[in-house]
């Protein structure tokens, strides 16, 4: 299980938890199974194209993921980040 | 006289509802609803007035739909946004960015819905919001590259004014800016574009059947063959069967021109329509000529306007009022509405020929909606 920690816009899904807990080897997977733990939260971070979206930053560990083959490995905790300028 | 109305305000920080009483006279702003998200559309379902769906999107994450059974009281997340198909390998890879507009299915398909979206999209529901699938005919039409070229205007490309002939559920118009007014007589099945007789002044051949820029077309519910158009380069009319737009705004004082974003049809009249004149000059200002906002209404189809501008500011007053912006709502004597991008809404109870101030603050309003009942 890889401890995920969920940005404050995001944690409407998981009724104000974070860090939360999912599966999976890889980014994709461990996506699908939060999607199945918190229905929707996956589409607000991940277009229909499978792409990451523009003001979302993914970290696993400390290194940042730029598409979902990123593997993860065990105990490695993975960042969900919001990034946006403006007012 | 209307009852139980409210205006849902669309912002880009949030959803506000704005009930008045019977008269129209009070108006009381309730708390925000979703502070902080973009809020685009706020629709009500005529065929099911307790049910509305409201588009939005948040800074940071990806567009989606909300649905309330409870007048607005509550709401929900659907469970399947408007989402484009995925692309084939090597094929432009769409992804919505933003849900922009919604309509309502046809009065005889209970619990359908239209979405159009930023870039360019179509989707439909069935379900009364809670699934939404593309309109393969229009997406997959060979032409629809040309049609939405995803030009990466401030905005994104937008497909808005998706109108459904009350006569035939298969009969639909949409508006793509930029790309233009295109028609399916099918249920979305195929799709032609419908442009003739509207100018395209900025296209380097500006007589081409394609590539305009409607910012919104209307139908009218009791004379659905009479469209009329607010256009990035004119106010038009077509009557159908025609094919070709008349500009009606060549009628308006030409001081003013006939550039804005919203038109509004007389819920009851035909020949009645309001527009909000904006600075189309040079670098586009898109606020109130001159700095004197005025309504201009036409009780004869466009070939007379009149200026509506009593109880408005006199003189420096930039206001911008978007597309989704204006309303009417049912009354006999209906209301006029308009919210602007400095967060102030404006209303008129006599048809445009007044005008007060009843909500001032808000953050910019991207939409003003009216729900009854």
């Amino acid at each position: 299980m890889t401890q995920v920690h969920i940005a404050s816009p995001l944690r409407d899904y998981t009724h104000g938890a974070s860090p939360v807990r999912a599966e999976g080897a890889t980014l994709a997977q461990l996506l699908a199974d939060l999607d199945r733990r918190y229905p929707g939260i996956r589409f607000r971070m991940i277009d229909e194209q499978q792409r990451i979206r523009p003001h979302i930053r993914i970290f696993v560990a400390t290194r940042e993921a730029r598409d979902l083959a990123q593997p993860v490995a065990a105990r490695e905790p993975v960042h969900l980040l919001c990034a946006l300028s403006g007012g | 006289m209307a009852t139980n109305l409210t205006l849902w305000i669309g912002t880009r920080k949030g959803a506000f509802a704005l009930r008045a009483d019977a008269q129209r006279r009070r108006w009381r702003l309730g708390p925000p609803q979703f502070l902080g998200h973009t809020i685009q559309h706020i629709v009500q379902d005529p065929r099911a007035p307790r049910q509305l769906l409201l588009a939005a999107k948040t800074g940071h994450l990806g567009p989606t739909v909300y649905r309330s059974a409870d007048r607005g009281r509550h709401w929900q997340e659907v469970r399947i946004p408007p989402a484009f198909a995925k692309s084939a390998e090597g094929q432009a890879a769409r992804a919505v960015e933003r849900v922009f507009w919604l309509t309502p299915g046809h009065a005889s398909e209970s619990g359908s819905w239209y979405a159009g979206t930023a870039p360019a999209g179509l989707f439909r529901s069935e379900d009364g919001g809670e699934s939404w699938a593309p309109v393969a005919g229009l997406h997959e039409h060979p032409s629809f590259p040309q049609w939405a070229p995803g030009w990466k205007t401030p905005d994104g490309e937008l497909l808005h004014s998706i109108l459904v002939d009350p006569r035939d559920a298969r009969h639909l118009y949409i508006g793509i800016s930029v790309g233009g007014v295109f028609e399916s007589t099918d249920g979305g099945s195929s799709w032609a574009p419908l442009n003739e007789g509207v100018a395209a002044d900025f296209l380097p051949d500006p007589n081409v059947a394609f590539g305009h820029d409607p910012h919104c077309v209307t139908l009218h519910p009791l004379q659905p063959d009479r469209l009329y158009q607010q256009n990035h380069c004119g106010i038009y009319r077509l009557d159908r069967p025609e094919r070709r737009w008349q500009r009606i705004g060549r009628a308006m004082p030409a001081r003013v021109g006939d550039i804005g974003f919203p038109i509004v049809v007389h819920p009851r009249d035909p020949n009645t329509a309001w527009v909000l004149p904006m600075d189309g000059t040079s670098v586009w200002p898109r606020t109130s000529v001159d700095g004197r906002p005025a309504v201009y209404q036409t009780r004869n189809a466009g070939r007379s306007w009149q200026r509506r501008d009593r109880g408005l500011p006199r003189g420096q007053a930039w206001l911008t009022v978007l597309r989704q912006a204006m309303c009417t709502d049912a009354a006999a004597t209906p209301g006029l509405y308009f919210g602007t991008t400095g967060g102030e809404v404006w209303a008129s109870t006599n048809a445009g020929e007044s005008w007060r101030c009843i909500a001032q603050r808000l953050p910019e309003i991207y939409s003003v909606t009216a729900a009854q009942g």
